[in-house]
């Protein structure tokens, strides 16, 4: 019998064994970067001191601030009080406070690197094949576009890495989703991550790796590849992950994290060898067809509850959550709910907030007025997003529409730092949770790509993007 | 840490699906410094209204859920964000344990590391629960049993290390911290 082959998570997961898992001890396994910000860390810092431990691996952190901070221009720490509420403004001066005392570099408010955790890894180089990458954050799958195993922790964790470099892990089981096809004008990754999501369900990746395969890959860029691996969590994964590919090597090179000089092309070889083999198995494997879909948006209170833009509300077939869920969405089973008044559009978060999500919204803003009735927040996903898109007259191209346009951070995806959605109103929003009062207590939200979020603040309705986007 | 072996208490039910970090604690009360005092903000937003009175209807708020210490709760419990402030919020609140079909990962290693058990049971005995509200069950974490007063028990699975730690009280840091010279050994070889 011909030996199974591994995967690209079997690899990835074997070269990081610090001791193996036996039955009765998880794995210990080694963590090459670790991902800090300031909510999920404090208590963390706290058990430290209270044992009286050090940080294993400064240099292996990266650290910044993003879920609570102002997304209006903060020119010092001063300013903090002025615009920030006090828990959010203590928990950034904590931060502070906590990286000086451990020596970890901080990319305060004066760097031009701050941003989202999971867009400024990618962006500096930081993100890379092979690695494992954990954080204090759900979303940390993002980085598994490029090949590494990344996944989220909770605070106790972070305080083992922090003091070890290593955490404790059973291994998990992989899944193999299988995309087909090319994407339509007005359909981008957003939709295939929701539509993946509603056929798996919002449980269907528990305990597995996602890799992400098939013929559509090859032709989805890195960002594309972030925002689906971004929301592998919302069905449930441990992580996702695509094989890194020349596209991968392309958008590294250079990067100021990223090896250089002949230590380059050393690192590419060894980074081309990362792909599952052709014999490997998958615990499970799930096709979808890429070529078929249309635009994607939610309609409940999970992602998993989602349809295409011109269908309607399915059937509750007797189930009381999807009853409340819909009670509480104020929709009914059977609505379409294209042409639908909204209140606000939110167009950011670590899922859709990196240069080709800006560009997409200003393709359909460009030349028109976003409606007098929805708040339009635009917030890129990092400093040196902002700067990229400033140069490139984003800018301009939203404020002159009636958008608003901030500083770099979560925001609005949570309303952690003030950036919230009003009891009752609507939100069409590009980030990645419509769970009841996700964007501010008492808020309701509809999830898209940033096309339709575009297209529906234009109309102050939700809207299909195709009716606006050049062809 | 406190040492679990075997308790009895009553359970409270809370039979909605998928509920969701942002609901067992939302997001505006991460900022709060410690864990002590975090089960104030528990379902805040079921608990309380918008102007902060008392939700009467939800179940927590009702006396006969006074005291209640195991949550019978819908399939995919504590799904979405990684916050550990959850399973804080909860043990702050007063719960030893959470039943349900389903759990989500993080939520799940979260809890096992703060002396909450989750515990999957099989779905006709949580469906059993579901409509026998506020019953006397007891845990035995020694024998991973859930007994009932009828006499029926179920057997739940549970990570080995994990049970180990929570029935000795240890925390799981020290283990890692005395394989030293196998990371020390790792690193070199990097």
């Amino acid at each position: 019998m011909m030996p199974r082959g591994k995967t690209l998570f079997e690899k990835i997961w074997q070269q990081h064994v610090v001791v193996p898992e036996t039955e009765d001890t998880p794995a210990i396994i080694y963590i090459d970067l670790h991902l800090i910000h300031e909510v999920t860390t404090p208590q963390a810092f706290t058990l430290l001191r209270e044992n009286n431990l050090k940080i294993r691996a400064p240099k292996k952190i990266l650290a910044t601030m993003d879920h609570s901070t102002p997304t209006v221009p903060i020119g010092s720490l001063k300013d903090l009080d002025v615009v920030a509420e006090e828990g959010p403004a203590q928990q950034i001066r904590d931060m502070i406070q906590n990286c000086k005392d451990f020596g970890i570099e901080l990319y305060d408010f004066d760097s031009d690197r701050r941003g989202i955790v999971h867009v400024i890894g990618p962006e500096l180089g930081a993100t890379q094949p092979g690695r494992t990458m954990v954080c204090g954050d759900s979303h940390t799958s993002t980085h598994g576009a490029f090949g590494a195993l990344a996944f989220g922790i909770g605070t106790t964790e972070v305080a083992h890495v922090l003091a070890t470099q290593c955490l404790l892990q059973r291994k998990p089981k992989t899944l193999a989703v299988n995309l087909h096809g090319h994407l339509n004008n007005g359909v981008s990754a957003k939709d295939i991550i929701l539509k993946v999501i509603g056929e798996i369900g919002v449980d269907g990746g528990t305990g597995h790796v996602i890799e992400y395969r098939g013929d559509t890959v090859s032709s989805l860029s890195l960002e594309q590849r972030m925002t689906i691996c971004n929301m592998s969590i919302e069905a449930g994964a441990k992580a996702g992950m695509f094989a890194p590919d020349d596209a991968t090597f392309e958008y590294l090179k250079d990067k100021p994290f990223s090896p250089k000089g002949r230590d380059w092309d050393k690192y590419v070889a060894r980074w081309f060898e990362l792909k599952s083999d052709d014999n490997a198995v998958f615990d499970k494997e799930v096709n979808i067809d890429v070529g078929s879909l249309e635009p994607m948006i939610t309609f409940g209170t999970n992602p998993g509850m989602v349809m295409p833009i011109n269908g309607e509300i399915p059937d509750h077939k007797g189930s009381d959550s999807f009853r409340q869920a819909l009670n509480y969405m104020q929709v009914e089973s059977g609505q379409t709910l294209l042409n639908h008044p909204i209140d606000v559009v939110f167009i950011g978060s670590c899922t859709n907030s990196r240069l080709s999500d800006l560009q997409d919204a200003a393709t359909i803003l460009d030349g028109r007025k976003v409606s007098e009735s929805t708040r339009t927040l635009i917030v890129p996903g990092s400093q040196s997003v902002k700067k990229e898109a400033e140069l490139l007259g984003l800018d301009e191209i939203f404020i002159r529409s009636g958008a608003e346009w901030r500083e770099s951070g979560c925001s609005m995806c949570l309303g952690m730092n003030g950036d919230t959605v009003g009891k009752g109103q609507l939100a069409v929003s590009t980030s990645n949770r419509n769970f009841e009062g996700r964007q501010g207590a008492g808020s309701r939200t509809i999830l898209s790509s940033p096309k339709t979020a575009a297209a529906s603040a234009i109309s102050g309705t939700v809207q299909d993007p195709r009716k606006y986007e050049v062809r | 840490m406190e040492k679990i072996k075997k308790f009895t208490a009553r359970t409270v039910n809370l039979p909605n699906e998928d509920i969701d970090t942002d609901q067992i604690i939302p997001a505006r009360f991460l900022t709060l410094p410690s864990k002590e005092g975090i089960g104030e903000c528990l379902f805040a937003d079921w608990r309380f209204d918008s102007s902060g009175n008392i939700n009467h209807d939800f179940i927590l708020n009702k006396e006969e859920s006074n005291d209640c210490e195991v949550l019978v709760a819908g399939n995919n419990f504590g799904c979405g964000s990684s916050r550990e402030h959850a399973p804080w919020a909860l043990v702050d609140y007063g719960f030893k344990a959470v039943i349900s079909t389903s759990f989500a990962d993080i939520f799940k290693n979260n809890s096992l590391k703060n002396g909450l058990l989750p515990i999957v049971l099989p779905k006709n005995t949580h469906d059993w629960l579901l409509v026998n509200p506020g019953i006397n069950i007891t845990i035995d974490l020694e024998n991973t049993r859930v007994e009932f007063d009828n006499g029926d028990n179920h057997v739940f699975e549970i990570e080995s290390f994990s049970k180990y730690c929570l029935i000795n009280g240890l925390d799981q840091l020290s283990f890692i911290l005395n394989h030293e010279d196998d990371i020390t050994k790792y690193e070199g070889s990097l």
